[in-house]
């Protein structure tokens, strides 16, 4: 096991009933890289990242983080190690009774000794890095548009400033000038903080401009997991398809483009 | 990770002065783990004056986070410092650019809500209370006259009747509520046997016993026992059934599909609610008066077929048409309730926990209240 991985599934299945959504998937995440992580709808991408955050358990097979197997970890290390990740769930999941702020504070008031005014403070700086403004600070939930909701889900994944940011869809319903913006913020966190990002992204031009590598899941299970370039050469008729349609063209062209 | 991850150095601060600078020399790992005590340190930075330029010296910065790098960049917003007149010493890979991306980002979200605590602001939500207390009778008056003019509308058109959904709608709230009201029921007459026993036998006419479990089930117990526990089960359901789907936009959905809301959802489950609750107090009637029986067979020595015969007797049918005249009242008014409150639900799971507590507070509250009038009704009629 190399020491760069600072994640590594190896041969897991997971199986709701006799449903087997994967089988014998192998992944590796490289320490600070961004892997977007793409496949069709229903291949079971929202089901892996649950399984690496530990909300699903696997039917078979092993999870190591930072080389060390998950299901052996006693409860405090596995504590800190929660501690030390962000998670950005699909449809934001914050708090409705919660303001926005108090949302981004809540992992704070639990970890953290610091004064109540500092976090609001950096609760503050949060939204404010995910992209909103001062106004939504102060917002319960369930008075922002959809994309604000994602961003302030985001802020509170930012919260702890954690090593793994784990993002489900986080440009999804995003305006293309906002999703723009997320992507020059995760390039940001992960250039200036060494920070790891696992992302499911249909984003094509998320994909472009700050996925390191692309893991494809397909066929119950990783297909192939490399950089984009070459990932377009590669054979399998799902990939072919997904980035040699129209939308995949346009995206690549663009992307050649710009760089 | 290293293991250095798990321990981070402490972070430290030192300052000094060269001549006009004031030069900030942050060490250690500046992670948001670690700054908690740098905090007075920084406020204290914030009351210094006397510099022309502030220098931060980065190069004894181990790692550093977008918190650590928030608090150091802090000061100098306070520190009356120009931003031209802030400089970066040494070398760090990301220290400088950090610092400065998070000084741009800052935003100042400004102060917390406060709650009114003021004699005034006390004053001025009792009035707002007690002005929501008339607006939601208003509007439950509204939707009585809505949902009857809607209903009024169908009841011509046989094809528009929601037959399957009522069905349905009368088995959960009718058959599946059987059982616990007829206990319910049960335990109530028992009770009541109990208390005359203990008093009439006193002073010698246990026997009207029959006629106070006789009366007081068939017009006021097991009436208003189905209705509260109607309320209770119902109410609520109706209010977080509908509620829900209004929160999933499913109710949106209708109306865009040219259905009424009023006639799918809630026409069906007022029939169901009316039709079954009259239903159900003749079942707590019995239930009620077999209760009283028992008790009273087994604590008096009456034997059931006296007590039937005396009931029959001594205490008038009137008795069971009045109760039985109340319950498709009280059903109507928890479905209604139900409903109402289960349409006005918001956006957020909030406004669903308390719009189902309100529908039950209400429908109980409406129930207890009507029962007097009808009371002060009957009275009047000497029924």
């Amino acid at each position: 096991m190399s020491a760069d991985l600072i994640i590594e599934v190896r041969g897991l299945r997971t199986q709701f009933g006799t449903h087997v959504v994967h089988d014998g998937l192998d992944l590796e995440v490289r320490r600070g890289e961004v892997l977007g992580i793409v496949g069709g709808s229903g291949s079971g991408k929202s089901v892996l990242l649950n399984s690496i955050i530990g909300l699903l358990q696997p039917a078979a097979g092993e999870i190591f983080i930072d080389g060390r197997l998950r299901s052996r970890l006693t409860d405090s290390e596995r504590a800190a190690l929660e501690r030390r990740w962000g998670v950005l769930f699909q449809y934001g999941a914050l708090f409705s009774a919660l303001s926005v702020r108090e949302n981004v504070m809540a992992p704070m008031r639990e970890h953290l000794e610091i004064s109540h005014a500092l976090m609001a403070e950096l609760a503050d700086l949060k939204i404010a890095l995910a992209g909103l403004g001062p106004e939504a600070a102060g917002k319960l939930p369930s008075e922002l548009s959809g994309g604000m909701r994602k961003r302030a889900a985001l802020a509170r994944a930012l919260a702890l400033d954690p090593d793994i940011l784990f993002l489900d869809e986080p440009t999804a319903g995003l305006d293309p000038i906002a999703a723009g913006k997320f992507d020059t913020l995760i390039r940001e966190l992960s250039q200036t903080l060494g920070l790891t990002v696992v992302m499911i992204t249909h984003d094509l031009d998320t994909l472009h401009a700050i996925c390191d590598r692309v893991a494809v899941i397909a066929e119950k299970r990783v297909i192939a997991n490399a950089p984009l370039d070459e990932l377009t050469r590669h054979p399998h008729v799902w990939i072919q398809e997904y980035f040699g349609g129209p939308r995949g063209r346009a995206a690549l062209r663009q992307g050649a483009g710009s760089r | 990770m290293n293991a250095d991850t798990l321990h981070p150095d402490r972070a430290s601060l030192s300052m000094r002065r060269d001549g006009a600078q004031l030069v900030l020399e942050p060490r250690g790992d500046w992670l948001v783990d670690t700054i908690a005590r740098l905090e007075p340190s920084l406020h204290q930075l914030e009351r210094e004056s006397g510099f022309s330029v502030l220098t931060i010296d980065v190069s004894g910065i181990g790692r550093i986070d977008t918190a650590g790098a928030y608090l150091l960049g802090r000061p100098l917003k306070h520190a009356g410092a120009a931003d031209a007149a802030i400089k970066f010493a040494g070398e760090h890979p990301t220290a400088e650019r950090l610092i400065t991306e998070m000084r741009a980002r800052q935003i100042d979200g400004g102060p917390e809500p406060d709650i009114d605590r003021s004699l005034a602001g006390v004053m001025a939500r009792i009035g707002r209370a007690a002005d929501s207390i008339w607006r939601e009778t208003y509007d439950s008056f509204a939707f009585l006259g809505r949902t009857t003019t809607t209903g009024a509308a169908v009841a011509l058109r046989p094809a528009r009747w929601r037959v399957t959904s009522m069905v349905y709608l009368m088995e959960t709230v009718g058959v599946n509520a059987l059982p616990i009201i007829a206990v319910l029921s049960f335990f109530i007459g028992a009770v009541v046997a109990y208390m005359g026993a203990n008093l009439l036998d006193f002073i010698g006419f246990s026997v009207f016993t029959v006629e106070l479990v006789g009366i007081a089930v068939l017009r006021e117990f097991a009436v208003l026992i189905t209705a509260i526990l109607l309320a209770g089960r119902s109410a609520s359901a109706f209010t977080a059934a509908i509620g829900s789907m209004k929160m999933q936009q499913e109710v949106d959905a209708m109306k865009v599909m040219g259905l009424d809301p009023y006639e799918v959802l809630v026409l069906p489950r007022v029939f169901a609610c009316a039709i079954m609750a009259p239903l159900l107090t003749l079942a707590a009637m019995l239930s009620g008066i077999f209760g009283g029986m028992l008790v009273a067979w087994a604590s008096l020595g009456i034997s059931p077929t006296f007590f039937i015969v005396r009931l029959q007797d001594t205490v008038p049918i009137d008795h069971l048409w009045v109760g039985l005249s109340k319950a498709p009242v009280f059903g109507l008014v928890i479905a209604i309730i139900g409903c109402r409150h289960g349409l006005k639900v918001g956006g957020d799971v909030e406004s669903l926990g308390s719009s189902v507590t309100t529908a039950v507070v209400q429908a109980i509250f409406a129930v207890i209240l009507i029962d007097a009038l009808f009371a002060m009704l009957y009275l009047e009629m000497g029924i």
